[in-house]
């Protein structure tokens, strides 16, 4: 298609201001928490790394991220699991209902957030309580697994595709046994994936607000829901801008890292 | 002396247990399943139907425990109540505004990552496009609760105009939400556009079309489903969303919102607003499989 001089101008500007849009805002997080001023009024009156330090010394915003640390461990764990078995299971086996799962696995993450967090939070309290479990830690950490194990499955059905099941017979062939071929010629081919997968997984339940409000119990405040809960708070203001800043600034790994380890699927989208 | 010691390794129980494995592809498919499907199928699943059967329960209005006697009393209401239609109406309404509103910017960005930009930049640009999508949900809100806020960059802009930022509500939604969700209209638009055969662009050229028709009836018509599989995941994702809206939406509510305010006090009711979104997914799901659509999500 020849396109016209005045065109491919105002195609190019176009997508420039698209870019500026995408940016901006983010970059406004990070100018915004050296902002000297409590408010968020444009421009700041004056730039300090004050609040950087009252940051690293929040108590609150230090507990929260060790909380999300440790429920997108326990999450991206079981994710990497499960995921992985259903990715052998459907990649590997033709049997009744492969499609149906594939569909399954992906439904956690199609459905809005607040109807799995509904969904979850009921069976939790009616099943789980009466049990003498209530809502806490463990419970975060299942909602999590459960919409986490679709990118570890789609990484490593990706990997699994491509790599067609003929390695291993020829492992076979040369007499390794079933253990002995995994662990030598399956595992080395999908372990990439599976990193890759289980970072994004990580980075998922890190971010997720939503099924964590529904599933947390009293004293268990993730990061985003410790952003969340002092967001509006004129108080806690300059910290909640460091905090988003450094989130913005950490946002970058996953999708590098992802980016060295896999060229499957872990960066084509976000699920 | 060899064979002697494979054939005892022949009898070791791993060894063993590999044979009996390798042998029954049936028997190592369901220790594949088991558990996923316990998980899935029975906690995810179960959950899930527990809410929508709950869905025709009621609530006693004194003490608002649940009464598990089957009628459809919440969705009479919800159908009958004016404020859940408008509040209803209002949220498809918003996530038919943010998806035309991602399709409208994404275009012309996709456009330029996939053909104008220098071939050597174009999976850096994607890279480009797809570093937001990590970036924290609720930090990208906040972006726009600072840029939207008095006094705050949207102000500051338009005051050499005259004029003053939407603050919050109803278009800071709409506006938040298509910053959220642009990625993922822009990714899919952008490989349809890449795998265009540049050949058919030339034919058409041949055939005597200038760029507008041959954008119209060549590039359109091609890239369409992609636009179909990108709206999938910016309109859903709307639809459901409520903590957008608390956040820049001032008084604004939607579906989730509702479903929300009602969990505490009136759980059936919370379910029965929370298969709206569902249903209304599923159906805009349906609609999008005629375009061609889920199959290249």
């Amino acid at each position: 298609m020849q396109l016209s001089r005045s065109a491919r101008i105002a195609l190019r500007v176009a997508a420039g201001c698209g870019f500026a849009a995408i940016y901006v805002p983010l970059a406004l997080v990070l100018v915004n928490s050296f902002n000297s001023d409590r408010s968020a009024s444009w421009p700041p009156s004056g730039l300090t790394l004050h609040w950087w330090s009252v940051a690293w010394g929040s108590e609150g915003a230090r507990a929260a991220l060790w909380v999300s640390v440790k429920a997108g461990l326990g999450a991206t764990a079981i994710a990497l699991l499960l995921g992985t078995l259903i990715a052998f299971a459907v990649a590997r086996h033709r049997f009744f209902g492969r499609d149906a799962i594939s569909f399954v696995v992906v439904l956690p993450i199609a459905l809005p957030g607040i109807v799995t967090g509904i969904a979850l939070n009921s069976a939790f309290s009616t099943v789980l309580e009466p049990l003498g479990v209530g809502l806490g830690m463990f419970t975060v950490v299942v909602g999590h697994a459960t919409f986490c194990i679709v990118v570890v499955f789609n990484n490593v059905v990706a990997r699994l595709r491509r790599t067609s099941g003929s390695y291993e017979e020829a492992a076979m062939d040369l007499g390794a046994n079933t253990f002995r071929a995994f662990a030598d010629v399956t595992f080395p081919l999908v372990r990439s994936a599976l990193l890759a997968g289980g970072l994004l997984a990580f980075a998922l339940s890190f971010d997720e607000i939503v099924v964590t409000t529904f599933t947390a119990g009293p004293g268990i405040e993730t990061l985003p829901i410790w952003i969340f809960n002092n967001m509006t708070r004129p108080q806690q203001a300059p910290v909640v801008n460091v905090v988003a800043a450094v989130l913005v600034l950490l946002s970058v790994l996953p999708i590098y890292v992802a980016q060295r380890l896999s060229a499957d699927t872990a960066t084509e989208s976000r699920i | 002396m060899k064979t002697t010691t494979a054939r005892a390794a022949g009898r070791t129980p791993v060894r063993r247990l590999a044979g009996t494995l390798h042998r029954r592809p049936r028997l190592r498919l369901s220790l594949l399943l088991t558990a996923p499907l316990l998980w899935l199928a029975v906690l995810y699943l179960g959950s899930l139907s527990v809410l929508f059967i709950s869905a025709f329960w009621t609530t006693n209005s004194f003490t608002s425990e649940v009464v598990k006697v089957w009628s459809t009393d919440n969705f009479h209401t919800l159908f009958t109540t004016p404020v859940f239609r408008q509040v209803i109406l209002r949220s498809v309404g918003v996530a038919l505004a943010v998806t035309v509103l991602c399709a409208v910017i994404a275009f012309p960005v996709a456009f330029y990552t996939a053909r104008l930009a220098k071939p050597k930049w174009r999976p850096l640009l994607v890279v480009a496009i797809l570093t937001p999508l990590w970036a924290s949900y609720l930090v990208k809100v906040y972006a726009w609760r600072l840029i939207l806020s008095q006094d705050g960059l949207a102000d500051w802009m338009l005051k050499p105009f005259g004029l003053s930022g939407p603050g919050f509500g109803l278009p800071a939604t709409v506006i938040t939400l298509t910053y959220l969700w642009l990625p993922y209209m822009i990714l899919p638009i952008h490989t349809a556009l890449e795998q265009l055969p540049a050949n058919l662009l030339d034919a058409s050229a041949d055939l005597g079309a200038r760029a507008g028709r041959t954008f119209r009836s060549v590039v359109l018509p091609m890239v369409l489903p992609s636009v179909a599989a990108g709206s999938v995941f910016t309109f859903s994702l709307s639809l459901g969303d409520y903590i957008t809206v608390q956040i820049v939406g001032g008084k604004t509510q939607l579906i989730g919102n509702l479903v929300y305010s009602n969990i505490e006090l009136n759980l059936p009711m919370a379910a029965a607003l929370g298969t709206v979104p569902v249903v209304v997914i599923v159906v805009y799901l349906l609609a999008m499989r005629r375009t061609g659509a889920l199959s290249s999500l």
